[in-house]
């Protein structure tokens, strides 16, 4: 079945064919963060694919990742471009390193995973709480419920995690 | 500098020189071009013909490379009277034009034309923005989009800022550093009568500009403007018939690609670009090293991208670019200026082709700057680079170009002086 549902005024749409993005979103609407395990090689990967990125195998089991993590990049957006995000500035995108898996198959290599900075029910952080996340900063993942049958992983601040006394952050504030 | 011995070489020595890019020509960078792509680019091959002494029925090759924001050969052709033996318009954007012109040599060396002009005709200002609003942004989001452009990762500037930020946590590069990038190619723009902005900025002014997506202030980014631009490459038979010096192609990569293409964030070290995986079939292709190099044309569509394929092409070590671009070394005067037209800061956003352009006129000592014309008709360089004088490099033979498409996929090119 595909999915349509409309998020911050963007049309978002799953279609019929897209068989792995609807495997993926059915799993993250039950607020439970699935990744493809490969039935061969037995990694994890991330995004959706069609083949084992490392061994081209073609079958995957659909696993339940802990969706904690570390922030291993980030930015921050002032100037939005979607007319969705320009009166969301300032706004986080972030990159973060799942503990699960992290440095295999190779020493640098990890699940990233992209999402916003958001609280923990899933809406955009304010701007005192982006002044407080950096490379570093303890991530959970939480999710925004965006309609009946998808909603969208997001990171919050992990409050049962000891946080870096400092993260690192750009030196211009 | 004079070129070393041969070194190994991983492709046939034969196709070292043996094509030359004969021709270049581009329209007035602007915004608001008032003219359709069609319009543009037919100026702008015309223009390319011209400046190589080329008859239309001596082009019988066309490529083009656009994000379905240009006109396609077959139009173009028509307008100007070329009849082709071969033609094709590919997806893309930056890391095309050294793409493109290896493909030119392949068709070449086939037997499928003799003579190719490659264009990229684009109102990156006021039809489609390259910064990804308007139509662009407004699109329906669905397949790998829900992955990225549902967060508010879109634009050049977002998708490629994990990387910069990375880089500065790993390395210690500082912004001061960076925005150095952006000063010294306003230099050079400053003796460019053609660059669209012709301003020198400081480093002050840089870290003043608006923060558009931290570490990227205003500064930091690239002009959008409307413009065609058109190389023609033959043989370098072929070429020494023709009105200029040519500049001698000694190799070239096409968008090599670093792994996991479809999401690179997965391999690290992020910091890294395609640079170091191109560097590997550049330099050995080329039969030289990045310390023969005389000029570079490091694609600059944000300060830090010029850096960092300056380190990952082996112009100074892995974290160290924001000390070299800091020296002096990339200024004119300096050992190895990059960027003498400005590049896509200054002079105007081509998708990669104006700093190849600018490298092909370099080698014949001839750019166009505020030099004065001698009697025999020819500019008199004087090789004072302050504000409003020269901007010829010296003795200059040889150059590179680091094309780039984002931190995942670049390609590059060596040309010497024929």
């Amino acid at each position: 079945m595909s999915i349509r549902a409309t998020y911050l005024d963007m049309p978002l749409s799953i279609d019929d064919l897209d068989g792995e993005n609807l495997e993926y979103f059915r799993h993250c609407a039950e607020h439970d963060f699935h990744l493809q395990q490969c039935d061969d090689c037995r990694l994890l990967r991330y995004p959706p694919t069609t083949a084992c990125p490392w061994c081209t195998c073609l079958t995957s089991t659909w696993t339940r990742v802990e969706g904690k993590g570390e922030v291993y990049s980030y930015e921050e957006v002032r100037h939005g471009i979607q007319p969705a995000f320009q009166a969301r500035v300032p706004y986080m995108v972030l990159l973060v390193e799942l503990d699960t898996q992290k440095g295999k198959p190779t020493e640098h290599e990890a699940l990233r995973v992209i999402a916003n900075l958001t609280t923990a029910d899933g809406t955009l952080a304010p701007p005192d709480v982006v002044r407080q996340v950096g490379i570093g900063s303890r991530m959970r993942m939480v999710f925004s419920d965006v309609g009946p049958g998808l909603s969208l992983p997001q990171w919050t601040l992990d409050e049962s995690a000891a946080q870096p006394a400092r993260p690192w952050r750009y030196p211009q504030e | 500098m004079p070129l070393p011995a041969d070194t190994d070489a991983t492709t046939p020595k034969y196709l070292r020189d043996k094509y030359a890019i004969v021709g270049v020509g581009e329209t007035t960078y602007t915004r608001g071009s008032g003219r359709t792509t069609r319009a543009m680019g037919t100026v702008a091959i015309r223009n390319a013909m011209q400046d190589a002494g080329l008859k239309p029925s001596e082009v019988d090759g066309m490529l083009s490379y656009s994000g379905n924001d240009s006109t396609p050969s077959t139009f173009l052709a028509g307008d100007l009277g070329i009849r082709l033996n071969f033609f094709m318009d590919v997806n893309g954007g930056g890391s095309s034009t050294e793409a493109l012109i290896g493909i030119a040599i392949g068709i070449m060396e086939a037997g499928m034309c003799r003579c190719v002009a490659i264009f990229r005709s684009m109102n990156g200002y006021s039809q489609v923005r390259i910064g990804g609003t308007g139509a662009r942004s407004a699109a329906p989001i669905n397949g790998d989009a829900l992955h990225g452009r549902v967060y508010g990762w879109q634009s050049a500037g977002q998708m490629f800022a994990p990387t910069f930020m990375r880089h500065m946590y790993e390395y210690g590069t500082k912004p001061e550093q960076v925005a150095m990038v952006k000063v010294v190619h306003s230099e050079h723009a400053s003796n460019n009568p053609k660059a669209f902005y012709k301003k020198r900025y400081t480093v002050d002014d840089v870290l003043n500009s608006r923060m558009i997506c931290k570490p990227l202030h205003l500064l930091d980014c690239c002009v959008e403007t409307d413009n065609a631009t058109c190389i023609i490459v033959t043989s370098a038979d072929r070429a020494r018939n023709l009105r200029h010096t040519p500049a001698l192609i000694r190799g070239v990569v096409g968008r090599c690609s670093k792994p996991r293409a479809d999401m690179h964030y997965q391999c690290g070290p992020i910091s890294r670009v395609a640079g170091y995986y191109a560097k590997d079939i550049l330099w050995p292709n080329a039969g030289v090293g990045p310390e023969d190099i005389d000029a570079v044309g490091a694609y600059d569509a944000f300060t830090f991208t010029s850096m960092l394929q300056l380190e990952d092409y082996g112009f100074c070590k892995k974290g160290e670019g924001g000390e070299y671009v800091s020296s002096g070394i990339t200024r004119l005067g300096g050992k190895r200026p990059q960027n003498t037209s400005g590049g896509h800061l200054c002079e105007g956003y081509t998708h990669g082709m104006n700093m190849v352009i600018e490298n092909v006129r370099q080698l014949r000592h001839d750019v166009d700057d505020y030099c004065p014309i001698g009697p025999d008709g020819k500019r008199q360089h004087t090789f004072d680079y302050r504000e409003g004088g020269c901007r010829q490099v010296r003795n200059i033979e040889v150059t590179a170009n680091l094309g780039w498409a984002n931190p995942l996929t670049g390609s590059a090119m060596v040309m010497r002086r024929g």
